[in-house]
């Protein structure tokens, strides 16, 4: 058969010759490459204590956002969870009661917003289709978990610290990014 | 009473000595494993064990106690005593051979000289044969008690093998024995003191003695008995817990102890080159010859660990082959050469 | 009572001990084990007799190599009760009768030879079994069939090493 890449190697069948069958040369040859293996750069990086800086366009875990008074931002319209193509996002909305404008930008918000962290391919059309600016993807990723119930990311769990109230978490939270 | 008319002096000194040996060689095997790991690791672009303690120094010990801790299991079907049996002469054989080893030259302590050698029996060097030739009893009993055609299969690879390179071995140290006149390692030790070490005239014979400890000591490359790819571990299969690891530490005992012998026999023992009759005292000089051995030996152990993280596994066919065909007559063209120029050279 | 007339005892008391519990053992490879038994008996009387040379020869030869071997064919045998043997009552009656002329012959030589019976043998001392002297000795009275042995030895090494080239 034509060999399609010129990459491989024929085995070479030929019987060994004395040299070779002394077997002491490629000892010392393999253990020469050895040897010099111990002096090169190790390239592990030692995780917990070192982290590899992710890339500016990395797609991490999703926070949804709020305005500058700390009001959420979502307003439950279900682009994203049309838009996502893993179907990980769903949501129920609720009307916005009186006295709840410090809450809610909108008069229509989330109610219940979940996303399904197994499901999610981290492809970021969620934060495309946003017409709010709500959803966006962070540099972080999904901690791991004993239980597939931990990988469902409730509101609480994606909503940013509120920048009124909760100033200091809010920056904690920005500066571990 | 002849009962009572021990040197007790003697007896105190040398179950002192003995003590100290024994756990030097646990606490050096221990660490063996350790620096195994660190070996394997630094040449294989890694880091190794670093989580226990500073570097990971304290693995070795969370190895042990994870090893104590473990569940002891004795399968059914088993010989039960013989499968008790089968790691605890692992462990004597292997630590049986410390007793003839000259650590040092002698040291004076309050007016009485101590020699460093629990036993300088005049056979030094056959004894040691001997109990190398016993060792092979821990592998034989401990696969076929297990009842399982895996461990029985490694039990007899181990014990053709250990027979095959007990021969060549043999050979190449009759070799040296005719240099030396001697079978007392402690007077081959001091033969070599100030002169030149032994691996000078029998290059040879050190390279065939060499490859044969490696494979007494079921070393990779001829970790055959405890292949994992074929016999999932082999003699050891069916064992767990603390007998598991006594089987596994007995193996670094004999390397130690195997380090211990090349280092006497072929590079000097405790002999520092070049220190000559330096003016110190006679302690110092003894105590420097205690690290200077221990360097040697640390030395063998690593250029083992360099061969195992190097040269892959034989098949069997090759491991007897090199051990008839090749080291056997290569021991006797050895063994004939140097008869040949003592017997020239009068 | 000395050290070396207990250890005398206790390894002769040993060496009997182990000997029938070869005969004795139903399992072929307990029988191999109390044989090894044996030999480290008598390798022990070889050092109170002062041949150490003898004693550890005998341990590598005998309880190293030999007994390796024995117990490398019974493992591989795979003997249990199902594959024993059927020994008819004759053959054990002549067995036994054999045995016992054996035994009664071997007990009248050694009682009727002059040579033993006021002897004991020398402990601790003598160097009849030193290996200085067992190197004289072979290569001078006996050197015709030390020789002889010797290369009977390497051609037999020499032999196995020609059977293994072959294929």
């Amino acid at each position: 058969m034509q060999n399609l890449t010129h990459r491989s190697k024929d085995v070479d069948r030929r019987p060994l010759s004395l040299w070779e069958k002394m077997y002491i040369p490629s000892v010392a040859k393999g253990m020469s490459i050895t040897f010099g293996h111990m002096f090169k750069k190790v390239p592990t990086i030692r995780y917990p204590e070192e982290t590899r800086p992710f890339s500016p366009v990395f797609r991490g875990l999703h926070v949804l956002n709020r305005d500058e008074e700390g009001r959420e931002r979502c307003t439950a319209c279900g682009l994203c969870a049309v838009a996502c193509p893993a179907e990980a996002i769903t949501m129920e909305a609720a009307e916005r009661k009186a006295g709840e404008e410090n809450l809610y930008r909108e008069e229509k918000y989330a109610a219940r917003y979940e996303i399904n962290m197994l499901r999610c391919i981290f492809c970021g059309l969620c934060e495309e289709a946003c017409p709010k600016d709500a959803i966006y993807l962070s540099e972080t990723f999904a901690p791991s978990n004993y239980a597939r119930k931990g990988f469902i990311y409730g509101k609480e769990d994606l909503l940013i610290p509120d920048p009124k109230t909760q100033a200091s978490d809010l920056a904690a939270a920005k500066g571990q990014e | 009473m002849t009962l009572l008319a021990l040197d007790w002096f003697l007896l105190i000194e040398k179950l002192i000595l003995i003590a100290i040996v024994i756990t030097a060689s646990l606490v050096i095997a221990m660490y063996a494993t350790y620096a195994e790991r660190k070996v394997a690791a630094v040449m294989q672009d890694r880091i190794g064990p670093n989580r226990a303690g500073p570097f990971g120094l304290l693995q070795p010990l969370a190895d042990g106690l994870k090893l104590f801790f473990k569940e002891e299991i004795i399968p059914d079907s088993s010989n039960r005593f013989l499968f008790i049996l089968g790691p605890c002469l692992a462990m004597l054989t292997a630590m049986m051979t410390c007793a003839v080893v000259p650590w040092g030259s002698s040291v004076e302590i309050a007016g009485r000289t101590i020699q460093l050698q629990i036993a300088d029996i005049n056979i030094g060097i056959l004894y040691v044969f001997g109990v190398v030739s016993l060792g092979v009893y821990g592998i034989m009993i401990g696969g076929w008690a297990s009842n399982n055609k895996f461990s029985l299969m490694a039990a007899l690879r181990g014990a053709s093998q250990v027979i095959s390179y007990e021969l060549a071995m043999g050979i190449s140290l009759i070799a040296l024995l005719m240099l030396t006149g001697s079978l007392s390692i402690k007077t081959i030790v001091e033969q070599q003191v100030g002169h030149v070490w032994n691996i000078v005239y029998q290059p040879v014979g050190f390279l065939i003695f060499f490859v044969c400890a490696m494979a007494e000591c079921n070393r990779a490359p001829f970790d055959l008995p405890e292949a994992e790819s074929e016999l999932n571990m082999g003699y050891h299969q069916e064992y767990s817990s603390m007998k598991l690891g006594f089987y596994l530490f007995s193996e670094y005992i004999n390397m130690f102890i195997s380090s211990a012998i090349m280092a006497s026999l072929y590079f000097g023992g405790y002999d520092v080159p070049f220190l000559g009759h330096a003016h110190l005292a006679p302690n110092l000089l003894a105590i420097i010859g205690v690290v200077a051995f221990l360097v040697k030996i640390f030395i063998f152990i690593f250029v083992f660990m360099w061969i195992r993280w190097t040269l892959p596994r034989f098949r069997y066919d090759q491991l007897m082959n090199l051990g008839w065909k090749a080291l056997i007559p290569l021991a006797l063209a050895n063994m004939l050469v140097t008869a040949v120029v003592i017997l020239l050279r009068g | 009572m000395g050290i070396t007339t207990i250890l005398f005892w206790f390894l002769s008391a040993l060496a009997l001990l182990s000997a029938i519990m070869v005969l004795a053992s139903k399992n072929p490879i307990h029988s191999i084990l109390w044989l090894i038994a044996v030999f480290f008996a008598i390798s022990g009387h070889y050092i109170l007799l002062n041949a150490q040379f003898l004693a550890i020869v005998n341990l590598i030869v005998y309880a190293g190599a030999i007994m390796v071997l024995f117990l490398f064919v019974i493992m591989l045998m795979n003997l249990n009760s199902h594959t024993e043997p059927q020994k008819n009552i004759w053959m054990k009656l002549a067995g036994v009768i054999s045995g016992g002329i054996l035994f009664t012959i071997l007990i009248s030589v050694i009682r009727s030879s002059a040579d033993m019976v006021n002897r004991t043998a020398q402990l601790k001392e003598g160097n009849i079994g030193l290996i200085n002297t067992l190197g004289k000795v072979l290569f001078s009275d006996y050197v015709i069939p030390f020789e002889i042995s010797s290369v009977l030895f390497l051609s037999a090494m020499v032999g196995a090493v020609v059977i293994g080239k072959k294929n």
